[in-house]
């Protein structure tokens, strides 16, 4: 709406109302091709960001014993105290990682930790590093502060990794933050141990944080386990490491992440927290203790499951001729879409109008996404099939 | 081969070529696998999940509780293989509980299943009673649900 007609609608002058972190922020290129595909009733989308599994029963099971309990208060602010125990033990069994229950802030997703991070630590002026392509919220939540994001673009060639190059030349005197978001959304990359402690001796004796964001850490499908930037000498005093229920056991309605990390930036966030949420919700919370002791073998099963339809949409990506980076976590592919003469969003609305296939143009993750497309495979086999047969005709037309 | 079995049962009509993708094998592997469960009849054979309701098509099920002698010298095998041999038989299934044999027949009317259970199985030497179940509905099969589409409720995200 222009500020024409906002003025025209009751005579408020909405642009001059609103802040300006909220109009500085980017609105989302994409919502026209969204809005189109919405109107598909048979469109085939491959264009979701959540499992496809249901919640395992003993998490949902939980939650309603809790509901029975009458268990329906607030919660302390920072989270049930058995949660952040259980939290804590999962950090040191599954990642390696050693933490106090008062390190750990539980929240509204992995969102809020990403939100209470960032404005915790950051005030205008301060640069917030963020490698893309990436998941979208970081920028906008920077802007809000009036933090300055800086992107670096990581490469198909470097397996979409930050490199030690790339971020010793955008650091600056006002670098506040960087953002490390591995298994990476949209491109499925990994760190390994190695490219991690690349990064770690740039920033060792720097007072710059990480902001790891390892919502996918369950979700990694080669011979090596997700490793936690913290668990490198020197890293855990200046790292928030954010992680949550949400990927890893198939509950994302249920809005439950968590931040862990050194004290006085927890407290910090867990102030902001308080005065923004109160509590994560109670019933959620209580679900994920369960999810934390008892839904290991949901999620191994769940990882097998996701790692074969990784395997067949590669393979089938490939068979067309379309050169595919190999993601090794999350639930993505990211294809390059690049030698058809279109853009990623043209690619990907001629591909929605002739075959009715969705999914998302690459550089809705940033700018650097151009020429690439994200493939969600967090869909049954069947599913994957049509699509892939849709996607192999739209292409071979184009040749 | 339990990963290869577990993964055909759901999926029986997909390439081999993708299965072995999938499975992280060979073609070569996975067909010599294909193989062995076939020759070795591990794979006893592929049917369609059929919604005679959806299709309007009239089709009655029964599910038939026997209770049975069984023999010294070999059990319940000679009566089971002996049910198992009529063509109107669908499955034949020795349980615990209740009952012994389980035997689910599909025919083209209550009468056709009803004469089937009195003039061939009641008979029987070793069949000491029958109980006789219709199925009334199908709410899920091979585990697919039936008459009700689960629908995909996700929204598009880019998180």
């Amino acid at each position: 709406m222009s500020t024409e007609q906002n003025l025209m609608a009751g005579g408020m002058d909405y642009d001059a109302l609103l802040s300006r972190g909220v109009r500085e922020m980017r609105p989302s290129g994409i919502r026209r091709f969204f809005d189109l595909a919405a109107e598909m009733p048979h469109c085939i989308s491959l264009g979701v960001g959540e499992p496809d599994f249901k919640t395992p029963w003993n998490i949902r099971d939980a939650a309603i014993r809790s509901l029975e309990m009458g268990r329906t208060r607030y919660t302390a602010n920072a989270g049930l105290k058995e949660l952040r125990e259980e939290i804590t033990v999962y950090l040191r069994r599954r990642m390696g990682l050693t933490y106090d229950p008062k390190e750990i802030l539980v929240t509204v997703g992995g969102s809020e930790a990403i939100d209470a991070a960032i404005r915790a630590l950051v005030s205008p002026g301060d640069e917030v590093i963020i490698p893309e392509p990436c998941f979208v919220c970081y920028e906008p939540i920077t802007v809000l502060t009036g933090g300055v994001p800086v992107h670096i673009a990581t490469k198909a060639e470097e397996g979409f990794r930050l490199t030690k190059e790339a971020l010793a030349a955008a650091i600056s005197p006002r670098t506040k933050l960087l953002v490390l978001p591995f298994p990476n959304n949209p491109t499925g990359a990994v760190m390994d141990a190695d490219d991690l402690e690349e990064i770690a001796s740039v920033l060792r004796g720097t007072n710059i944080m990480v902001l790891s964001d390892e919502i996918y850490a369950e979700l990694t499908y080669g011979s090596a386990r997700h490793v936690s930037i913290a668990t490198l000498p020197g890293m855990r005093e200046r790292t928030i490491v954010v992680n949550g229920f949400s990927k890893t056991y198939a509950m994302t309605g249920w809005r439950l992440g968590y931040a862990a990390g050194p004290g006085p930036v927890i407290k910090s966030m867990t102030k902001i927290h308080q005065s923004c949420i109160m509590s994560a919700p109670t019933t959620s919370q209580y679900a994920a203790i369960s999810a934390l002791k008892f839904a290991d073998e949901e999620v191994a099963a769940m990882r097998d499951e996701y790692n074969r339809r990784r395997r067949y949409v590669v393979s089938k990506l490939r068979g067309m001729g379309l050169p595919c980076f190999e993601p090794l976590g999350a639930f993505y592919v990211f294809p390059y879409i690049g030698g058809f003469g279109m853009t990623s969003e043209e690619f990907c609305e001629a591909l929605l109008k002739e075959e009715e296939v969705a999914i998302i143009p690459g550089d809705a993750f940033g700018k650097n996404g151009e020429g690439y497309a994200r493939i969600s495979y967090a869909y049954s086999v069947e599913h994957l099939r049509t699509a892939m047969e849709r996607l192999q005709h739209f292409i071979e037309r184009r040749r | 081969m339990e990963e290869f079995l577990r993964f055909i049962e759901k999926n029986p009509l997909m390439p081999l070529e993708d299965v072995a993708v999938m499975l992280d094998r060979t073609p070569e592997e996975t067909a010599a696998l294909y193989d062995e469960a076939n020759a070795k009849g591990y794979i006893r054979g592929y049917e369609a999940l059929v919604d005679y309701e959806e299709a309007g098509i009239t089709r009655v099920e029964a599910f038939i509780e026997l209770h049975v002698t069984p023999r010294k010298s070999c059990g319940f095998d000679e009566i089971g293989g002996s049910i198992a041999a009529f063509p109107e038989v669908d499955s034949v299934l020795l349980m615990s509980g209740g009952y012994d044999l389980l035997v689910h027949i599909k025919g083209r009317s209550f009468q056709e299943i009803a004469l089937f259970v009195a003039k061939r199985l009641s008979p029987l030497d070793d069949v000491l009673s029958t109980s006789t179940s219709f199925l009334l509905r199908t709410y899920k099969r091979g585990g697919r649900l039936f008459g009700t589409e689960e629908t995909d409720e996700r929204e598009w995200t880019l998180l």
